[in-house]
C-alpha cells in the first residue's frame, strides 16, 4: 500500500506493508540509515526522528498513520540549533562509537529548540530515553551547554 | 607466539579450530589440545603474505610502508587501519602514529579501513591492544616512508638526502626555497628500496606533532550528520533480509516447526533452517530456522508466526538460582592451588583474627547499542562479508571453516561498529548470514534484534568468590586466601573446559600485588551451561570487584582507613612476577620485562586519586568515598567514588576521581573518554546488570529487563588525571570498568555501613538502596 510521507521537506513515495514502524521504511524501504535501530521497544532512543519538530521514536511508529507530519531525521537535521549541536559535539569529540549519537542528536537538538538554556536537571530529563552503551553521558550534558552557548 | 609479545599471532583459523579466539588470551600455552592450527596457519601466512622488504619483521610485525601507507598524486595520505573501529577512536590514533613519524599534514589523512587478511598481522581489536602492539612497527613504517620520501627529493635535485627534509607533507632543500610535495614524490619514491630497520630514523619525543596529543576524531565529523557505515548500513543490490528463530537453549534444536503462517506474511520470501552446532560452541550459528524477507520488519513480522516446538537439548537444567548455590558451594571447599605464597590456610586457622566474605558477580550481557548483524554475498564460489566485527581476519578463517573454502576466496569487510566490548570479536553472525545468503542465492543482511542480541549472547561468567584473611594483632593482613569459581570461556571452545584459565586468573586473581607473608588463589570447577565470552575487562570484572571490596572490609575489621590499608598492602615500589609463586601468569600477553607489574605506579596512581578526591575531608551526611586500584591491560588505574545516600536509600554519584597511568598515551582526548565511558560501563554492570536463566533459556528480553545506565542516573561529575609517562604504552579500552564496582560499594559502605557482596546492587527496577 503506497503511502506518502512528508520527509526532510520532501514528499517521499513507500510501498511497504501496513503497520510498518517509520523506522524501518527509513532505513530500508529509503536507505536513509542515520536513524538506528536499537530495540524496537521505545526504550533506547536509537531510533529518534522529528515529528512537527517533536522528538519521536521510529521504531513504534507506524508509517501509515503519520498523513501529512513534517519528519525530521539526522540527516535533515538543519536548523541553527541543529547545527550547533553538531559543532559542540565536533569540537569536544562527544561521540565514541557513534551509534547511539543520531537519535541523541535529534533529542538535543529539540531540547534546545524549546529551551534554550537548559539546566542539568533539564538535559538530564530530556536526554534520559536516550541511551549510550558507550556512556557518553557526560559528554553530552557538556556538549549540549556547549551548543547553548554556542547558540546565546 | 607468546614467547615475544610482539610477534604477529597467527593468522586465519577454521570454525573447528578452537585456537582462534584463545591463542590471543594465551590459551595455546594451556592446553595441548589447541595446537592443531599451527601448521596451517603457517601455510596460509606464508601464501598470502604479497609484500616483501625489509621492514617485514619488526617488532609487532611487518612495517613495510606500502602496508600502510599510500600517498596520492593530489597529497592526500591514505593511512590502512588494521584495527576496527568500535568508539576506541582507533582510527584517529593508528592515523596519528603514521602521520607523525611521516610527517604528513593531518589534514590530508584518510584512513581506510583493512579487510580481514594474515599480512596485516594480529586484527583482533580486543584485549586493549591497538596502539600496544603497533605503536612501534606503525612508527617505523611512518618513518621509513619519510625517508624513502627525502630520497626520492635528493635523486629529483640530484643532493644528498642529508640536505633533504620532510616537513608537514613537503621535502624542502636545505638552505634553498625548493619543496616537493609528498604528491609529487610518492611515484618515484615508491619504487625505492625500502631501509633497514637500522637507518630508519624515528623522531624524538619532543618532535612529535601528533602523538600524545588531544587531536580530534576523524568518524565524528561523519557520525553527527548520520554518515558512515556500520555493519547494520551495508546495503548491496538485490539484497534481501533476514531474522533467525534461535534455540532458546544453547544446543537445543527445532523439533517440529511450521513456516506457513510466517510465509504468508507480506514481504516474506522464504524460511532456511539452519544446521545444527555440535559441541563446542565455538563461533558456529546455534541453528534454528531464518526468515528471509523484503525487509527487516517483514521478516521479524514473518517470525513471530513460526510455528516451534523445541528440543531443548543438554543445557535445559541451567536455573541461575540453583546454579549460584552450587558456585557458592565450590567456592567453600579448597580448590586447585593457582598461585601460593607461604600457608595462607594454616595461617588463618590459627589466627585469633579473620575475616571471611563472599562474593557473587552475575551472568552480563555487552549489550552494545548496534546489535550484531552481517551481510554475505556469494559469487560462485567466492563469498563476500560486510561486517561489525573485532577480527575480520578471524571472521575469514572461521567462514574458511565453516564452508569449507579457501580464505582465498573470502573477502571481509569490517565496517564501523556500534559499540562491541567483545561480542563482535566472536562472529557466529556472520556465518549465519553467510549461510543463509548461500541457501537464498542472494545477498542477504542478518539483524539481531535486541531480544536476539540478548537471549543468545556469549555472556560474562557468572561468579561466586570465597575470601578468607588472617589479621595480625595490629590489623595487618597476615595471610589472604582468594578462592574464584565461574565456568571459563574455554569451555565455549573446548569440552570439558571446567576450571578458569591461566589468563582468566590473571586478571585479578593470580596477579594480587599485595606483600603479604601468606598469599593463595585457588581455582573451583564449575561447567558452563550457555557459551561463555568475553567482555569488556572480562575476568577483572568479578575478580577486582571481591579483591578491592575485601581490602576494604580487611580495613574495616582493622579499624583503619582504607586507603591507607590499601596502600599498606601494596607497600614498597617494586616488580611482581606471580610466576616464581607457580602462577602461570601471562601478563596480558606481554613479556614481564617489557611490561613489569610495578607496585609503585600502582601505589602511585591510588595517592593520585585520592589527592584529587580530597580523601579524609569532612564529608556531608549521607556521603561516602569508596577507593580501588588495579592493573589490568598493563595499565593502572585508580578510582575514588563518592556516593550520596539519602535516608529512604536513593543513591546518587557527586563526583568520581580517576587517575591513569598508562605509559606513553597516543590520545589524551581520547584516553579520558575512555576512563569516562569504561567507568560508567563498570557502573552500569554493577548496579543494574543481570543476566539469568531458566531451565537454560536467558530470562531478559530487552530494555529494561536488561537494564543499562541512563544519564539521569550517571554521575555528576567525574574528574580524570593522566600520569604523565614515558614508559611502553598500555591499554586503555578497558582498565577503567574493573575499579568502578569495588570503588562503588566501598562507597556505599562508608555512606551506609551496608556492605555490598553480591551484584547488581539495585537490579532491573530498584531504584533505591535496601539498608535494611
Ligand atoms: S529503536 Fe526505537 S527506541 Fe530503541
Ligand atoms: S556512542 Fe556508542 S552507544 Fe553511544
Amino acid at each position: 500500500m503506497a503511502t506518502t510521507l512528508t520527509i526532510n521537506g520532501k514528499k517521499t513515495q513507500v510501498d511497504a506493508a501496513e503497520g510498518t514502524p517509520l523506522l524501518w521504511v527509513l532505513r530500508d524501504h529509503l536507505k536513509m540509515t542515520g536513524t538506528k535501530f536499537g530495540c524496537s521497544v521505545g526504550q533506547c532512543g536509537s531510533c529518534t526522528v522529528h515529528l512537527d519538530g517533536n522528538p519521536v521514536r521510529s521504531c513504534i511508529l507506524p508509517h501509515d498513520q503519520l498523513g501529512d507530519a513534517q519528519i525530521t531525521t539526522i540527516e535533515g537535521a538543519a536548523t541553527t540549533a541543529a547545527e550547533a549541536i553538531r559543532e559542540a559535539w565536533i569540537a569536544a569529540d562527544v561521540p565514541q562509537c557513534g551509534y547511539c549519537q543520531s537519535g541523541q542528536i535529534m533529542t538535543a537538538t529539540a531540547l534546545l529548540e524549546s529551551n534554550p538554556n537548559p539546566s542539568d536537571d533539564d538535559i538530564d530529563e530530556a536526554m534520559n530515553g536516550n541511551l549510550c552503551r558507550c556512556a557518553t553521558y557526560l559528554s553530552i550534558r557538556r556538549g549540549i551547554k556547549d551548543a547553548a552557548k554556542r547558540l546565546a | 607466539m607468546f614467547q615475544k609479545h610482539f610477534a604477529p599471532p597467527p593468522a586465519a583459523s577454521t570454525a573447528l579450530d578452537p585456537s582462534s579466539p584463545l591463542s590471543r588470551r594465551g590459551f595455546m600455552k594451556t592446553s595441548g589440545v589447541f595446537v592443531l592450527a599451527v601448521s596451517l596457519v603457517g601455510r596460509l601466512q606464508a601464501q598470502e603474505k604479497d609484500v616483501a622488504g625489509a621492514l617485514t619483521q619488526v617488532a609487532g610485525g611487518d612495517a613495510t610502508p606500502s602496508l600502510w601507507i599510500s600517498i596520492e598524486p593530489d597529497g592526500t595520505v591514505k593511512i590502512t587501519c588494521h584495527r576496527s573501529e568500535m568508539g576506541q577512536q582507533t582510527w584517529t590514533a593508528m592515523g596519528q602514529i603514521v602521520a607523525d613519524e611521516l610527517d604528513a599534514d593531518w589534514q590530508d589523512v584518510k584512513i581506510i579501513q583493512a579487510l580481514g587478511h594474515p599480512k596485516y598481522g594480529d586484527q583482533n581489536t580486543d584485549g586493549s591492544r591497538s596502539v600496544r602492539y603497533n605503536f612501534h612497527r606503525l612508527r617505523v613504517a611512518g618513518a621509513a616512508m619519510r625517508s624513502m620520501l627525502e630520497a626520492a627529493a635528493a635523486a629529483h635535485w640530484g643532493i644528498a638526502a642529508s640536505e633533504c627534509h620532510a616537513n608537514l607533507g613537503q621535502v624542502t632543500r636545505d638552505g634553498s626555497r625548493d619543496r616537493l610535495s609528498y604528491g609529487e614524490l610518492a611515484e618515484a619514491a615508491g619504487k625505492l628500496e625500502v631501509p633497514a630497520e637500522a637507518d630508519v630514523q624515528l623522531k624524538s619525543r619532543d618532535q612529535w606533532r601528533y602523538i600524545g596529543k588531544p587531536i580530534p576524531s576523524l568518524t565524528v565529523p561523519k557520525i553527527v550528520r548520520g554518515q558512515g557505515t556500520f555493519g547494520i548500513d551495508v546495503d548491496r543490490p538485490n539484497m534481501v533480509h533476514a531474522v533467525v528463530a534461535r534455540p532458546p537453549q544453547v544446543f537445543g534444536e527445532i523439533e517440529t516447526v511450521d513456516d506457513s503462517q510466517a510465509k504468508a506474511v507480506k514481504g516474506v520470501l522464504q524460511t532456511v533452517r539452519l544446521p545444527k552446532p555440535a559441541a563446542p560452541a565455538l563461533f558456529q550459528p546455534l541453528g534454528g530456522i531464518a526468515v528471509v524477507a523484503t525487509d527487516t520488519w517483514a521478516a521479524i513480522s514473518g517470525r513471530k508466526k513460526l510455528a516451534i516446538t523445541w528440543n531443548k537439548g543438554p543445557n535445559a537444567g541451567y536455573n541461575s538460582d540453583t546454579y549460584r548455590e552450587q558456585l557458592e558451594a565450590t567456592a567453600r571447599q579448597p580448590g586447585k592451588v593457582e598461585r601460593n605464597r607461604g600457608d595462607a590456610p594454616t595461617a588463618i586457622s590459627n589466627s585469633k583474627r579473620t575475616v571471611t566474605a563472599e562474593y557473587y558477580v552475575p551472568n552480563l550481557s555487552h549489550s552494545q547499542m548496534e546489535p550484531v548483524n552481517a551481510t554475505a554475498e556469494w559469487n560462485g564460489d567466492k563469498l563476500e562479508v560486510w561486517a561489525c566485527v573485532q577480527d575480520p581476519q578471524n571472521t575469514r578463517g572461521v567462514l574458511a571453516g565453516f564452508f569449507e573454502i579457501s580464505p582465498e576466496n573470502i573477502t571481509v569487510n569490517a565496517t564501523w561498529l556500534g559499540g562491541a566490548f567483545g561480542r563482535k570479536s566472536k562472529p557466529d553472525f556472520a556465518v549465519e548470514a553467510a549461510f543463509i545468503s548461500r541457501e537464498v542465492g542472494r545477498p542477504v543482511k542478518v539483524t539481531w534484534t535486541r531480544e536476539d542480541d540478548l537471549q543468545h549472547g556469549y555472556y560474562h561468567a557468572v561468579s561466586a568468590q570465597r575470601f578468607e584473611a588472617a589479621l595480625a594483632e595490629n590489623g595487618d593482613c597476615t595471610a589472604l586466601l582468594n578462592r574464584v569459581v565461574y565456568p571459563s570461556i574455554g569451555s565455549t571452545f573446548a569440552p570439558g573446559f571446567n576450571t578458569p584459565a591461566n589468563w582468566e586468573l590473571g586478571l585479578g586473581a593470580s596477579d594480587i600485588p599485595f606483600n603479604t607473608p601468606n598469599l593463595r588463589t585457588e581455582a573451583g570447577e564449575a561447567e558452563a551451561h550457555v557459551r561463555i565470552g568475553w567482555l569488556r575487562s572480562v575476568t577483572n570484572i568479578q575478580q577486582v570487584f571481591a579483591l578491592y571490596s575485601f581490602v576494604a572490609e580487611m580495613a574495616h575489621a582493622a579499624g583503619r582507613d582504607p586507603k591507607d590499608y590499601l596502600l599498606d598492602l601494596i607497600g614498597e615500589p617494586r616488580l611482581i612476577d606471580p610466576k616464581t609463586e607457580g602462577a602461570d601468569y601471562p601478563n596480558y600477553d606481554a613479556s614481564l620485562d617489557d611490561y613489569p607489574i610495578d607496585t609503585g605506579r600502582l601505589a602511585h596512581v591510588g595517592k593520585t586519586a585520592a589527592k584529587m578526591a580530597g580523601w579524609g575531608r569532612k564529608l556531608p551526611k549521607g556521603h561516602g568515598l569508596g577507593i580501588a586500584v588495579h592493573r589490568s591491560f598493563v595499565c593502572y588505574v585508580a578510582t575514588v567514588i563518592e556516593v550520596k545516600v539519602s535516608p529512604d536509600g536513593t543513591l546518587s554519584i557527586p563526583g568520581i576521581w580517576l587517575a591513569v597511568d598508562a605509559g606513553t598515551i597516543v590520545n589524551t582526548r581520547h584516553a579520558v573518554a575512555q576512563m569516562e565511558g569504561g567507568t560508567i560501563f563498570g557502573l552500569s554492570n554493577a548496579l543494574y546488570g543481570e543476566i539469568t536463566a531458566k531451565d537454560g533459556a536467558i530470562e531478559q528480553a530487552n530494555f529494561p529487563d536488561w537494564r543499562l545506565m541512563r544519564m539521569a542516573e550517571s554521575p555528576e561529575a567525574l574528574e580524570v588525571e593522566i600520569v604523565d609517562s614515558t614508559e611502553r604504552p598500555g591499554g586503555l579500552g578497558e582498565p577503567a570498568t574493573p575499579v568502578a564496582a569495588p570503588a562503588l560499594a566501598n562507597a556505599i559502605f562508608a555512606a551506609t555501613g551496608k556492605r555490598i557482596r553480591s551484584l547488581p546492587i539495585l537490579g532491573p527496577t530498584g531504584t533505591k538502596l535496601d539498608l535494611g
